[in-house]
Parts: structure tokens; C-alpha cells; sequence
């Protein structure tokens, strides 16, 4: 019985949290940092928009595209295929940076 | 061409909150605004512009751009002699979003002109093919972006240069548009004057910082053969100007809020300035035109 007890809020934390990224690139000075970044196929990216400006994530192959993210603004994608992502902010389209996945 | 004044008078440009720049036949000169505002305007009213109204940013630099809007738009309603249309230079918008195009619509209605033309600005079109702005402003470019019109004489074209953008570059307008910008000013006599606006500047004014467009050589090669060519672009939020020849180029201040001067910082965001010195960095460019074709440009501030 105490064994349940021990397990059960254990197992909502794990189903109520979400899914979490596995990696975070942050938006800072019209930066993306990491400009380069390595994930494993099947992980998840997060993009957090630290600037008063806003900034999008949009990949320049057409696969993934953010709405304008406004400051503390987040865009998460999952890439489930190996392959190297290069990707633009459309608003500031000298910011340049890319994603690989092994 | 007097180079040595124009040099001179180069050299004053910057992000002048004080200072009136007119424009005569390819000749420019500042002028105070305290003068001015005794001068009037030359010649007939042709159009007003305003531009980077931003409505959506609610940040330090500028928490009331509704507020700001309604004052520029004060400012037109107030010239002498109103001009009949009115020409948004874009960033209407600051996230695309439909509720902000609603409210610039609802406060720009108050504008005392019949008719607005607007061209995008990258804020403007962040919802892939820019939908919610061409919902509000396609019509006249059959949702292309880029169309022309006549009025007083004077030759208009529209350009977007927001909407093909690649990795690490300035504006551009893409091979479709420079073709159809090729063909539609083959048609168009030497000695009329042209009025060119875009968001994005149509000549590389500061690359680092994206502020130019991928195909402005060959723009400029097209105008070069007519007698009076004005360019006019927003994104910016100064005024910069560039003679060259028979073209001018002006950029023109936000209705918004400013931005600093090229390389000054990490990026072209919004400056934030002191709260007296903000209205005396935004304003509207009033355009007219003379009987002999000469267009000429006037500058105002809010304050």
C-alpha cells in the first residue's frame, strides 16, 4: 500500500508535466544561442524569445515556421528526421542559425 | 550640381529631431522648423506618408503607439492644404496579428484622406503569406503586393520587399516582381515623375543590419533614365536621404518609435529616449508638387 501511495504522485507529475524540450535555443540581441545546435532525431527544440523585439523561427526548406514571438514568446518543434535545419528569423532575416539531428 | 554644398548638407543628416529637410528638383536644403512652420509647403498637395505605425508593441520605447498614431494622424489633418490620399509605407502592424489590423484600421479611419495605399512591412507578414494583410490591403494588387497607379500626373509603383527573404539577407523584390517592375516602367515617359515606395530601403543603406534590398542595382539602373524619381521607404524609423542623380531616396520616421542610427547597438530595435525627446522623433512626410513637376518633400515631427 505504501508502495502505491509513493508511486502514484510520482506517475501525474510524469503524465501532467509537459513535454519538455530537449533542447533550448535562446533569443538574445538578435542572436540565436545556440547558433548551431545537435540533437538526437525523435527530440524536441524549444525557442524562447528573450528580446523587446520580436523574432520568428522560420526554417528556410519550409518545414517549420513560428508566429511573430513577442518578448518570453516560446515555438517548440519536434524533429523526428536526421538532417541538418537551417533556419531564419523572417522579421531579421540576418539572423542565421541551424539545427542537426543525428 | 553644387557637390560641395550637397556634401556638406550630407554630413548633417542624422536622426534630426529639430530640423525641416525640403527637396527641389534634386537639389535638398535644411531648413528650421521654426522657419518652416511660418513657410508653406510648395506647390499642390500630392500625398502624405506615414509609416511603422507598430500598432501591437506596448514596450518602453513607446507604451502608447495608438496614442502616437492619432497624433501623426492630428498632424496630417492639420496640414493647410490636405492632400487626397495618404501612402503607409508598412509595419502597420507590429505581430500580424487580425486584432491589431483592426485597430489600425479603426484609428486610421479618422485620417481626413479618401483613400490609403499600403505596402508590407516584414511585422506585417510573419503569418506565412502575410494573409491577415492582404485580407486588409490586397485588393489593389489582386493580392500580389506590388501594383501601380497615376495620380496628378505623377507615375506610383508599390513594391514588397518583405516576402522574399533569404538566409543573411536585405530585402528583395524576387525575379517575378522585377520583371513585372521592368515591363511596367518600359511604358512610362522619361519626363514623368515617379514615385517608388517599399517598406524595406530600396538602396543598401547599412547591410549589416539587413537595411537594403537584394536587387537595388538593377532598380536603380531601371530609373536611372527618368527626370524626376522619388523613392520612398519606411523600416528604418529615421530619415536618411541619398541623392543620385535624378533619384531621390528618404526613408521616413515611425509614427511609433525610433530606432538608432545604423550600427549603433546589437540590432535595429526600438530606441528608448527620454519621454520629452520621443514625439520630436516621430512624425509624417507631407509630399507636394509643383507646376513644373517638381516634387517637393517636408519632413514634420509630432512635437
Amino acid at each position: 500500500m505504501p508502495k502505491i501511495k509513493f508511486l502514484l504522485p510520482a506517475l501525474c507529475l510524469a503524465l501532467a508535466s509537459p513535454a519538455f524540450a530537449d533542447a533550448t535555443v535562446t533569443i538574445k540581441n538578435f542572436d540565436y544561442s545556440p547558433m548551431m545546435l545537435s540533437i538526437s532525431a525523435g527530440e524536441t527544440v524549444t525557442w524562447k524569445n528573450l528580446d523587446g523585439e520580436p523574432h520568428t523561427v522560420v526554417s528556410t526548406d519550409g518545414l517549420f515556421r513560428s508566429q511573430a514571438l513577442d518578448q518570453n514568446d516560446s515555438f517548440a518543434f519536434k524533429f523526428d528526421k536526421p538532417g541538418t535545419y537551417k533556419y531564419i528569423c523572417s522579421i531579421h532575416p540576418k539572423m542565421v542559425a541551424t539545427v542537426t539531428v543525428k | 550640381m553644387n557637390d560641395h554644398s550637397r556634401r556638406d548638407a550630407l554630413k548633417c543628416l542624422g536622426v534630426g529631431a529639430g530640423t525641416l529637410f525640403t527637396l527641389s528638383s534634386g537639389v535638398f536644403g535644411a531648413v528650421d522648423l521654426a522657419e518652416a512652420a511660418t513657410r508653406k509647403d510648395s506647390g499642390t498637395p500630392l500625398f502624405v506618408q506615414i509609416s511603422d505605425t507598430h500598432i501591437g508593441f506596448n514596450k518602453d520605447a513607446n507604451p502608447d503607439v495608438i496614442g502616437t498614431l492619432n497624433r501623426s494622424i492630428d498632424a496630417v489633418n492639420a496640414l493647410p492644404h490636405k492632400p487626397s490620399f495618404a501612402i503607409h509605407t508598412g509595419d502597420v502592424t507590429h505581430l500580424s496579428k487580425a486584432a491589431e489590423f483592426d485597430t489600425a484600421a479603426q484609428v486610421m479611419k479618422r485620417m481626413q484622406v479618401s483613400d490609403i495605399h499600403a505596402v508590407p512591412g516584414e511585422h506585417d507578414v510573419t503569418d506565412g503569406p502575410g494573409t491577415e494583410f492582404f485580407n486588409r490591403f490586397g485588393k489593389a494588387s489582386n493580392n500580389r503586393g506590388y501594383y501601380s497607379f497615376s495620380a496628378q500626373g505623377v507615375h506610383f509603383i508599390a513594391l514588397v520587399n518583405v516576402m522574399n527573404f533569404k538566409a543573411g539577407g536585405l530585402g528583395a523584390l524576387g525575379d517575378d516582381q522585377m520583371a513585372w517592375l521592368t515591363d511596367n516602367l518600359a511604358s512610362v515617359s522619361s519626363s514623368q515623375p515617379v514615385v517608388v515606395f517599399a517598406h524595406m530601403p530600396l538602396w543598401n543603406l547599412y547591410e549589416p543590419w539587413g537595411w537594403g534590398t537584394a536587387e537595388s542595382a538593377q532598380i536603380a539602373q531601371l530609373l536611372r533614365r527618368f527626370g524626376s524619381v522619388t523613392v520612398l521607404n519606411g523600416h528604418i524609423h529615421q530619415i536618411v536621404q541619398k541623392v543620385e542623380g535624378n533619384i531621390t531616396f528618404h526613408t521616413a520616421r515611425s509614427t511609433a518609435y525610433p530606432q538608432p542610427a545604423a550600427g549603433n547597438g546589437p540590432g535595429p530595435g526600438p530606441l528608448k529616449v527620454p519621454a520629452d525627446q520621443l514625439a520630436k522623433m516621430l512624425g509624417i512626410t507631407n509630399v507636394t508638387i509643383n507646376r513644373g513637376h517638381k516634387i517637393s518633400l517636408s519632413d514634420r515631427t509630432l512635437a
